[in-house]
């Protein structure tokens, strides 16, 4: 029989269905998570079930107490959501995009990332914030961004990019369960991403990363849309004879540097793939750990391969020219032949 | 509303025992024994403890940088604060916290806080785990003039009063935010006027006259108890020192510091009442005197003979890190 298929979204509703299934203490919170609140020709049933429908289906098995619509008050309910998780619930926050994390940052950067270390290990923060980032949807400056650099700098946090429905899954369901505070980055344009995914639950360890395609030439470690374009990119080098490992680290923090250095030592040559800004993202933190770690591997300079030092811009033409694609990572790979 | 006498010796200890460590700590940051920097609670021991003689462990808390005073009133034991403030291993965070982050979950007190308007967001989390629990459990949230105008507490009014959270928020009004008087800052006079823009009930006090917040704290907490949802009660009080140890004080008026610490003192009126009323006998609270005084000598001098955390402690508390 044919492995099942759900896309990137039905991935994750499975996954907080099944979480909140098993545990009473798992509530989602954010703005339209249901949508609808109070209508009363509703009758408890959704509007939306999400911005992007992730979270459909659920207000109507949990009801409204375990799904809560907020007012677009970002510091209150993220802050909510922190203190909450200190007392005893495990919330799902879902900040629609990554972008709007400048209005609550004060609840992220000061309280629920310090929380258990000012607190001398007393406080835990069971905390998943589910975000929606990334470019290509011709959303513009505030609502195409790829943050997870940024929150990869800040101790307290963990941070997940999942690439496939698969990943999506296991890696949601361990942000879950953990007693950290998880930010779960979702890329804009996985909506149409399909693949199999088992239907019981089951949980991938963060801190490992996976092995999307093994080569023997070069290695490219690639961030959640990057996977794809990197396989593409792939498919491309094994034309002109080069076979590429694309690398996906799943979890930035914290980060498999094992494989990273077991692939390098095999290949000699690395790519970096991360849709960041060029400058303090984690292509350059994993070039800085490589230059470090393995640098007599290296048979040739580390490649990066990012967007540029400019905000996401909206006309399509710009943004194509803006965003990192196959065709710049098979070259970027070729450079170092 | 009469007080059990059991409660009113309670309320004295607490009062006492939260000024003279004030005082202790004043005295022993001058002396460079406590790093960084603290801002000291003196004068508004009637606001914490009048709020806290309502309370049991099981309910919650959040807290300011000026939060010694909260703690004590929730009962946080004040040798593990003292040694915190001295960054010792012993401290109640292992002295990873300092004065503005001591914190004690047991106690259901959320931590001081070192952002202005940061702790009004966590307390509607705690708010929410207990309603969502099904439990009778209280917030209260403690915030000061200053924190009245940031966007936070606006936030969370809202959302504790569309909630129907079990919060009482608790405006200390000490008339400064940090050198900027209450009359500029503030677009009204007292800060409880603003309940009504949140639906929910709002009580400007004399935050130094301990029966006035007991009162208005009781009435506030059975109704959030009962479900009824949240309450603004602003008190009305004066802190004795600076913002923080080593402010000048040039913004205050001449002759305010020594009024509020001999007429006003929230102290001096709860002792005049209450032995004026033969509630309690002078001795009963010499004897109170005598324990506070040897509670703080003792946590001064456990926090002096704690060891400092071994530096690997730097690496532990955090789930990840290198």
């Amino acid at each position: 029989m044919a492995e099942r298929e759900l896309n990137f979204g039905e991935a994750l509703n499975e996954a907080m269905r099944q979480e909140m299934q098993r545990d009473p203490k798992v509530v989602i919170m954010g703005e339209d998570v249901a949508g609808g609140a109070d209508v009363d020709h509703l009758e408890g049933d959704e509007a939306w079930g999400g911005v992007l429908g992730v979270t459909k289906g659920l207000v109507k098995e949990f009801g409204r107490e375990r799904v809560i619509d907020t007012p677009i008050s970002e510091s209150g309910f993220i802050g909510a959501a922190v203190g909450a998780a200190a007392t005893g619930l495990r919330p799902i926050a879902e900040m629609m995009f990554v972008g709007f994390m400048g209005v609550c940052f004060d609840q992220l950067l000061n309280q629920g990332a310090k929380l258990r270390y000012m607190f001398g290990g007393k406080a835990k923060v069971p905390l998943v914030i589910r975000t929606i980032c990334g470019g290509g949807y011709r959303a513009a400056a505030q609502h195409s961004q790829v943050l997870h650099s940024l929150f990869t700098h800040i101790p307290g946090l963990k941070t997940v990019v999942p690439s496939t429905p698969y990943d999506a899954k296991g890696l949601l369901i361990s942000a879950i369960r953990d007693d950290d505070l998880v930010i779960f980055f979702e890329d804009i344009t996985f909506g149409g991403i399909k693949g199999a995914v088992p239907e019981e639950d089951y949980s991938i360890p963060f801190g490992k990363a996976d092995v999307k395609r093994a080569g023997e030439d070069v290695t490219i470690v690639a961030i959640g849309k990057m996977v794809h374009h990197s396989l593409a990119a792939a498919t491309e080098l094994e034309k002109q004879d080069k076979s590429a490992e694309v690398i996906d680290p799943r979890t930035l923090s914290p980060f498999d540097e094992d494989t990273v250095l077991a692939s390098v030592e095999k290949t000699g040559r690395l790519v970096i793939a991360d849709e960041s800004h060029p400058r303090c993202n984690v292509a350059t933190d994993i070039a800085a750990m490589v230059a470090d770690k393995g640098f007599d591997y290296l048979n040739a300079p580390i490649k990066m391969v990012s967007a540029p030092h400019t905000p996401v811009p909206f006309s399509p033409p710009l943004e194509d020219h803006y965003l990192p694609n196959p065709q710049k990572i098979s070259e970027a790979a070729l450079g170092l032949f | 509303m009469d007080i059990p006498k059991d409660k009113l010796l309670w309320i004295y200890e607490r009062m006492q025992l939260i000024r003279v460590f004030e005082t202790r700590v004043s005295t022993e940051f001058g002396k460079g024994k406590i790093p960084g920097f603290v801002h000291l609670y003196a004068g508004e021991e009637a606001v914490a403890v009048g709020i806290c003689a309502n309370l049991t462990d099981a309910d919650y808390m959040t807290s300011t940088h000026r939060g010694h005073g909260h703690c004590v009133a929730k009962g946080v034991d004040v040798r593990g604060m003292m040694a915190e403030l001295f960054g010792k291993a012993t401290g109640i965070c292992k002295g990873k916290g300092g004065s503005m982050h001591i914190a004690d979950m047991d106690k259901g007190m959320l931590g001081a806080n070192g952002i202005v308007g940061g702790g009004p967001p966590l307390a509607c989390g705690s708010g929410l785990t207990a309603k969502t629990n099904g439990t009778d459990q209280v917030t209260i949230c403690f915030f000061g003039d200053g924190a009245s105008e940031q966007g936070t507490l606006h936030e969370s009014l809202n959302l504790a009063a569309i909630w129907k959270l079990p919060i009482i928020f608790v405006a200390e009004n000490n008339g400064y935010a940090e050198s900027t008087p209450a009359h500029y800052h503030c677009s009204v006079e007292n800060i409880a006027d603003r309940a009504a823009a949140y639906n929910m009930p709002g009580v400007t006090l004399d935050g130094n006259d301990l029966f006035a917040v007991y009162e208005a704290a009781h009435e506030a907490v059975a109704r959030a108890r009962a479900g009824q949802g949240p309450s603004l009660l602003e008190c009305k009080t004066y802190r004795h020192y600076g913002h923080f140890e080593g402010d000048a004080q040039t913004y205050k008026i001449a002759g305010e510091n020594e009024r509020y610490q001999n007429e006003l003192d929230p102290i001096k009126r709860f002792t005049d009442a209450v032995l004026s009323r033969g509630l309690v006998s002078e001795a009963e609270m010499a004897d109170i005197d005598g324990q506070v005084n040897a509670a703080i000598d003792e946590a001064v001098k456990f926090a002096e003979d704690s060891p400092f955390p071994e530096v690997q402690e730097t690496f532990t508390d955090v789930y990840v890190s290198y």
